[in-house]
């Protein structure tokens, strides 16, 4: 997985400019108001978590950015560009690609059908064979139906399909929710090569020991606002303090 | 050949080929109903309409501009199925985030205007519309005479359901109308343009059912209310097989116009409601349809 795209080798990053600025963020789903100002930024090749307890509005973040709320206000900017009008659509050619925490996968579709069903928006994808190389599991089971995979093999799928699509930037909502330690590690180990293939990633988790084994950064998420900022060297030095956020 | 049961082979293979034709509109009618209803969530009760506007498309399309039927098969689905997009745009569109009744009573309406539009008109005593020349005649398969037309109305419709379930199941564009019709958001998050895609599938729809009213304007006469018949056994033969499922709709189509037909020969009395006996018996043991998810 160390070699896990082909693409141009990562190279040092000197540039300040967040890739994405998110400022003063509300949402809403239906009448219910569930962010409340959220603030932070990304700078390309970034790994970045939210952290926080159930219902604190990580997986709402995620949507809001991708404009999935019915409602939303304040700014968003995306390499400088304002998005908060826009429609999801328009935000994803702008090369942003979601892989939602309920996995998303199609069950009318098969294996196959589901990898090829984002749209290609950029050059620099990797390849159907590339993504059959990274997930055999994938390739062997091509013609199952999408959804009679095991939960591991789905979330590789929900992963994969989006790294066809050729956006660097991915948000990724619990990628290892309910999955056994070996496919979680794969999946810090798939992260991590991205992360080398200069992909920038948000990465919303409720397990924080994996969240450090892959961030750069961490954003604790409480009550539809973001109340912190840890770097990944400082996590050992705050460790009390982010049990105390996450109730753990 | 044999007689069963008393009943001349002739007779029983009329009324098989009886029911095998208005099978092949159901299907198609309920092929475009449940092809809309999967992705739009409407219950689109212009289809009957559509229908006759396809009929009605191909007589003026003959009688003002001297088109014949071969093309009207391709452009009256094209114009009708036009009309069905300006109506998708300006007024279904508004309906997606309210409950299907919505959709059901708004179509409905549209049902009931246009038909009155073309009652005022074309009065309802109905139009002819000739048989092209290359299908009239018949042929004497030794047990039955075949008209020609019947026979290509059969075959047309088969191709035309197998085409489109071919399109759907089995060719990249049908995988993003699936994937839309479970969860079109995620499918927009991609970056695909849904309502473009929702706007077209229900053109496509519309058009299907104008494609059945050009096969049937040369069998049955081009009248205003030849779709208000017709459709409700149609919206029968789809609540039998399952809203959405694109094959329940063909099998149960072309399956319900033989028992129809059989029906007739056995038990002629029965013929006019068995369908709807059918319907209720599958809504009170698999509520769902034959073919429908439980989901």
């Amino acid at each position: 997985m160390t070699d896990a795209t082909t693409m141009q080798p990562q190279s040092e990053r000197t540039s300040t400019d967040a890739l994405l600025e998110v400022q003063g963020l509300e949402g809403w789903y239906g009448e219910s108001h569930v962010l409340h100002g959220i603030e932070f930024h990304v700078r390309e090749g970034e790994v970045v978590t939210l952290l926080g307890r159930n219902g604190a509005g990580k997986t709402t973040t995620i949507k809001a950015i991708m404009g999935l709320l019915d409602k939303r206000r304040g700014s968003v900017k995306l390499a400088g560009k304002e998005t908060i009008a826009l429609q999801a659509r328009h935000i994803a050619r702008m090369g942003i690609a979601i892989c939602p925490e309920e996995r998303g996968i199609f069950s009318s579709l098969s294996v196959e059908e589901n990898l090829h069903l984002p749209p290609k928006l950029a050059e620099g994808g990797l390849s159907t064979e590339r993504i059959f190389e990274l997930f055999p599991n994938l390739k062997e089971r091509r013609r199952s139906q999408g959804t009679k995979l095991s939960g591991g093999e789905q979330q590789m799928l929900a992963i994969a399909r989006i790294l066809r699509t050729g956006s660097k930037f991915l948000l990724l909502d619990e990628p290892t929710e309910g999955l056994a330690p070996v496919i979680v590690q794969q999946i810090g180990r798939t992260i991590q090569a991205l992360k080398e293939a200069g992909f920038t990633i948000v990465l919303v988790e409720q397990n924080f020991r994996f969240a450090a084994s892959v961030a750069d950064r961490h954003y604790v998420v409480e009550q539809g606002r973001v109340v912190d900022m840890i770097p990944n060297h400082a996590l050992d030095a705050n460790i009390d303090k982010l049990h105390a956020y996450l109730g753990v | 050949m044999f007689e069963l049961l008393g009943i001349p082979p002739q007779v029983l293979m009329g009324q098989l080929l009886i029911g095998l034709i208005n099978g092949s509109f159901y299907a198609v009618l309920s092929l475009g109903l449940a092809v809309i209803f999967g992705l739009l969530n409407i219950i689109n009760f212009a289809h009957g309409a559509q229908y006759m506007m396809g009929a009605f498309v191909s007589w003026m399309l003959l009688n003002y501009l001297g088109i014949g039927y071969w093309p009207a098969l391709i452009l009256a689905p094209l114009v009708v199925g036009a009309i069905g997009i300006v109506l998708e745009r300006t007024m279904i569109s508004r309906l997606y985030k309210l409950d299907h009744l919505y959709g059901l009573l708004l179509t409905f309406g549209l049902a009931l205007i246009i038909q009155g539009l073309f009652r005022n008109y074309y009065g309802v005593s109905g139009l002819p519309y000739a048989i092209p020349p290359a299908l009239q005649g018949g042929q004497n398969l030794g047990f039955m005479f075949l008209p020609n037309y019947r026979g290509w109305v059969i075959v047309a419709s088969v191709i035309v359901c197998f085409g489109t379930w071919f399109m759907i199941e089995k060719t990249r564009l049908g995988s993003y109308l699936r994937a839309a019709t479970e969860n079109p958001e995620l499918v927009g998050a991609f970056g695909i343009n849904v309502p473009r895609m929702i706007t077209l599938t229900y053109g496509f729809g519309v058009g299907l059912a104008a494609f059945a009213g050009v096969l049937a304007a040369p069998i049955y006469s081009v009248n205003p209310n030849m779709g208000a018949d017709l459709i409700i056994v149609v919206f029968a033969v789809v609540v039998i097989g399952g809203m959405g499922s694109i094959m329940g709709a063909i099998l149960t189509g072309f399956g319900l116009g033989i028992i129809e037909g059989l029906t007739r020969v056995f038990y002629p009395e029965g013929s006019a409601v068995v369908i709807f006996v059918i319907m209720a018996i599958v809504l009170m043991i698999k509520p769902e349809g034959l073919f429908g998810n439980t989901a």
